[in-house]
């Protein structure tokens, strides 16, 4: 039973809670730091480490934010979520922000009462085999056996695709991702499938890594981004401008490094650092609010490259690329 | 002034609320009030809420596509089916587990009860071991452990055991040839209903010879007889209307044939294990809540060991044993749960876990969940109650 209690328990918070306050920069001013939904630990996106520190781009996005409304990135409290429990952990008020690897899909966006602030993340979902099981491509894995995590995006599209391309499969389906990779590697499946990136994370976790395989097939779209409640457009601003903050830092080739010198550079560069315009104000946040960003945690191709393109990930940029450099991340102009 | 008074008792004028059976009628009506006003508020403001956090409301998504696989089912079920269906197998699994988990629980509850009793030192101390481990340690525990020791001890498909050319087993699962009824099954099927009906009438008749003359008769040679007997007939009469899928090693897997998966193994061998524990000590403490005496009594009429047991021990033992013996039919149904973790697709796991993430609707789902839950728990209840009072001694 102790499984359901926890969603219990959030499910009566949401029918209970006299109502979520509509303003949560607000509530978040007022306890002093961020309340963030991350992973319960997917290298580069969002985990700790023995002394209990939490790091990745998805962490990024959340120390982001505290940056721009308390000029300290380390406001931020975090809750470890399994996917099922993610979404409802949101609704019911008990996160601010939900920053965990969590595809911007349509229901998601409409039904579930939630907002999409960006995507900081483009993915897709591929197939993770042992390398001894002789399969190159994901068209011969008819009949086999798939492991994945419940309550995510890739139960519904193994079954698409399999499906779609007339091919037998079982669906073995676990809440944790821990389990998930316990299975996988103790042969419960000929297949672990996920978002690309996680299949490369999670993949460090196996006995012998070097011993399985991603394919190379690519089955769907996975844009990850941060997700905040629907009806707070003031808090929905916030966390959508941290995320372009970062990207438009990247464009303009301001980092934590060189930030000091590109102090009363080019027009540009003094509405981003807030040394011309009101945008922080207008954000109802410092008017520093991106060159904090910027100084704490660094653009977003610093973050990247701090969590992503380092061993034993090494996840190049592909189309996380910015669009100025044949990728497709792109921020609207601060001005 | 003194008013003379009529001779007679004096009658006693209780104000309303100094009578004991108004005042109860109006607190029971105040506790209503409060409860179904409460009640009101709580539905009001969370479809309020909800509406307001635009998050869809409504049962409608029963309805839906679910677009999911789900691993196990014993009702016809594919991706296509609705939400509705995806429920029900979920609901199917977590009774499925529950049943047969409350079978091996009981019988070696009891087993192992009894063995505590034994007289033989290293029967009484392993049977003490046996609970002192299993009872304390968490059941989540016992579960990834059981469920790990079968994934890892067991071979890869390629590899499978193989049992009389037929049954295979791996760390997939264990596949069984399925039967495939052709025609004229149906008269095996009538032949053993008949065989049970006559089981049944002839114990009656056996029991009231009994009471009336006392003479026994061996109705468990005669039971077994007509049950292998009469179906075994059939069958032959028909020429055995009945063939084998075997299952078959395609590609990754074996195809064909039914599967009994590692999960349900796992899951329904820690619930049994780790309920019997408790089913041990209960078992334990009914029978010795009988008094010696019977024991003497009995002996004394010349029953042995086994009849003294079945006969006389046992039947006053379970009236101490019934009762708590629910909560831990109750406990097993509701432990079933824990399953999630290990990916056997029970009800929490398809319904709070996939179910409630694709469509987001927590509050009407857990609702849902809470309700069938709280009609599994009612009903074994309602059945242990039964059972309960037709035990309970019938005094004379
Ligand atoms: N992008 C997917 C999520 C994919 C997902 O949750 N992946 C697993 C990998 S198995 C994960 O990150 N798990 C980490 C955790 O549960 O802590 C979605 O939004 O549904």
């Amino acid at each position: 039973m102790n499984k359901i209690t926890s969603t219990v328990m959030m499910a009566s918070l949401l029918a209970i809670s006299a109502s979520t306050s509509a303003a949560t920069l607000d509530d978040v001013i007022g306890k002093g730091f961020v309340q963030c939904g991350v992973s319960q630990g997917l290298p580069g996106f969002s985990q700790f480490d023995d002394k209990g520190n939490w790091s990745g781009v998805d962490v990024d996005i959340c120390r982001a934010m505290a940056a721009a409304i308390f000029n300290d990135s380390e406001a931020v409290k975090y809750t470890p979520l399994s996917a099922k429990e993610r979404f409802t952990a949101l609704q019911s008020g008990e996160i601010d922000v939900l920053s965990r690897n969590t595809t911007w899909t349509a229901t998601r966006d409409t039904a579930l009462g939630l907002n999409f602030a960006g995507v900081n993340y483009y993915d897709g979902q591929g197939f993770l085999v042992r390398k001894d099981l002789g399969v190159n491509d994901a068209l011969e894995l008819g009949g086999a056996a798939v492991c994945t995590q419940t309550g995510t995006t890739t139960e519904l599209n193994v079954s698409d695709y399999f499906r779609a391309n007339n091919l037998e499969y079982t669906i073995v389906a676990y809440e944790k991702a821990d389990e998930v990779v316990a299975a996988y590697d103790a042969g419960r499946c000929d297949v672990y499938t996920t978002d690309q990136s996680g299949l490369y994370a999670q993949r460090t976790k196996l006995k012998d890594p070097s011993a399985h395989k991603v394919l190379p097939n690519v089955i769907s779209k996975e844009p990850l981004g941060p997700v905040v409640r629907q009806g707070d457009d003031q808090w929905f601003n916030v966390t959508r401008w941290s995320l372009f903050c970062m990207i438009n830092a990247e464009e303009m080739g301001v980092t934590s490094k060189n930030i000091k010198s590109k102090m009363g550079g080019d027009p540009a560069t003094k509405r981003l650092l807030g040394e011309e315009g009101s945008f922080g104000e207008n954000l109802g946040v410092s008017p520093t609010w991106c060159a904090n960003i910027v100084s704490q945690v660094g653009n977003y191709g610093e973050s990247f490259a701090r969590n992503l393109s380092v061993p034993p990930l090494n996840i190049s940029r592909g189309v996380n690329e910015l669009w100025s450099k044949g990728g497709i991340q792109y921020a609207p102009p601060i001005r | 002034m003194i008013k003379e008074e009529s001779a007679g008792p004096p009658t006693v004028i209780t104000r309303p609320w100094n009578n004991p059976k108004v005042r109860s009628i109006f607190f029971q009506a105040v506790l209503l009030i409060v409860v179904v006003s409460f009640g009101m508020y709580i539905f009001g403001n969370t479809a309020a809420n909800l509406e307001k956090q635009g998050i869809a409301t409504g049962f409608r998504f029963m309805g839906t596509t679910a677009g999911f696989g789900i691993i196990t089912h014993l009702i016809e079920y594919s991706e296509d089916s609705s939400y509705g269906r995806a429920f029900a197998v979920g609901l199917l699994n977590t009774l499925l587990v529950a049943f047969t988990g409350i079978i091996a629980a009981t019988i070696i509850g009891v087993f192992i009860g009894i063995a505590r009793l034994s007289k033989n030192w290293l029967i009484s101390h392993l049977a003490m071991v046996y609970v002192e481990i299993f009872r304390n340690i968490p059941l989540l525990l016992q579960i990834f452990f059981w469920y790990f020791a079968v994934l890892r001890a067991l071979p890869a498909p390629k590899a499978s055991l193989n049992f009389a050319d037929g049954v295979f087993v791996n760390n997939r699962g264990i596949y069984l040839p399925s039967a495939i009824y052709e025609e004229g099954f149906s008269l095996v099927i009538w032949a053993l209903v008949i065989a049970i009906i006559a089981v049944l009438v002839m114990t009656r008749w056996a029991h009231k010879r009994q009471d009336a003359t006392g003479q026994q008769f061996h109705t468990i040679y005669y039971s077994i007889g007509l049950l292998i007997g009469l179906p075994l007939l059939a069958l032959v009469v028909t020429g055995f209307p009945l063939s084998w899928e075997i299952p078959e090693l395609k590609g990754f897997n074996f195809v064909g044939g039914t599967v009994i998966i590692p999960e349900f193994i796992a899951l329904w061998v820690s619930l049994s294990i780790y309920t019997a524990s408790f089913i041990a000590e209960i078992v334990r403490a009914g029978v010795q809540a009988v008094s010696h005496g019977q024991t003497e009594a009995s002996n004394a009429l010349g029953l042995t060991a086994g009849p003294t047991l079945r006969l006389v021990i046992l039947p006053q033992a379970l009236r101490v044993i019934i009762p708590p013996l629910s909560s831990q039919y109750l406990n097993l149904t509701k432990n079933s749960s824990l399953a999630t973790a290990i990916a056997y697709p029970e009800l929490v796991s398809v319904f709070t876990g996939t179910i409630l993430n694709q469509t987001g609707q927590a509050v009407e789902i857990i609702s849902i969940t809470m309700a069938v839950y709280l009609s599994i728990s009612l009903s074994i209840s309602a059945f242990m109650n039964w059972y309960n009072a037709k035990m309970a001694l019938v005094e004379r």
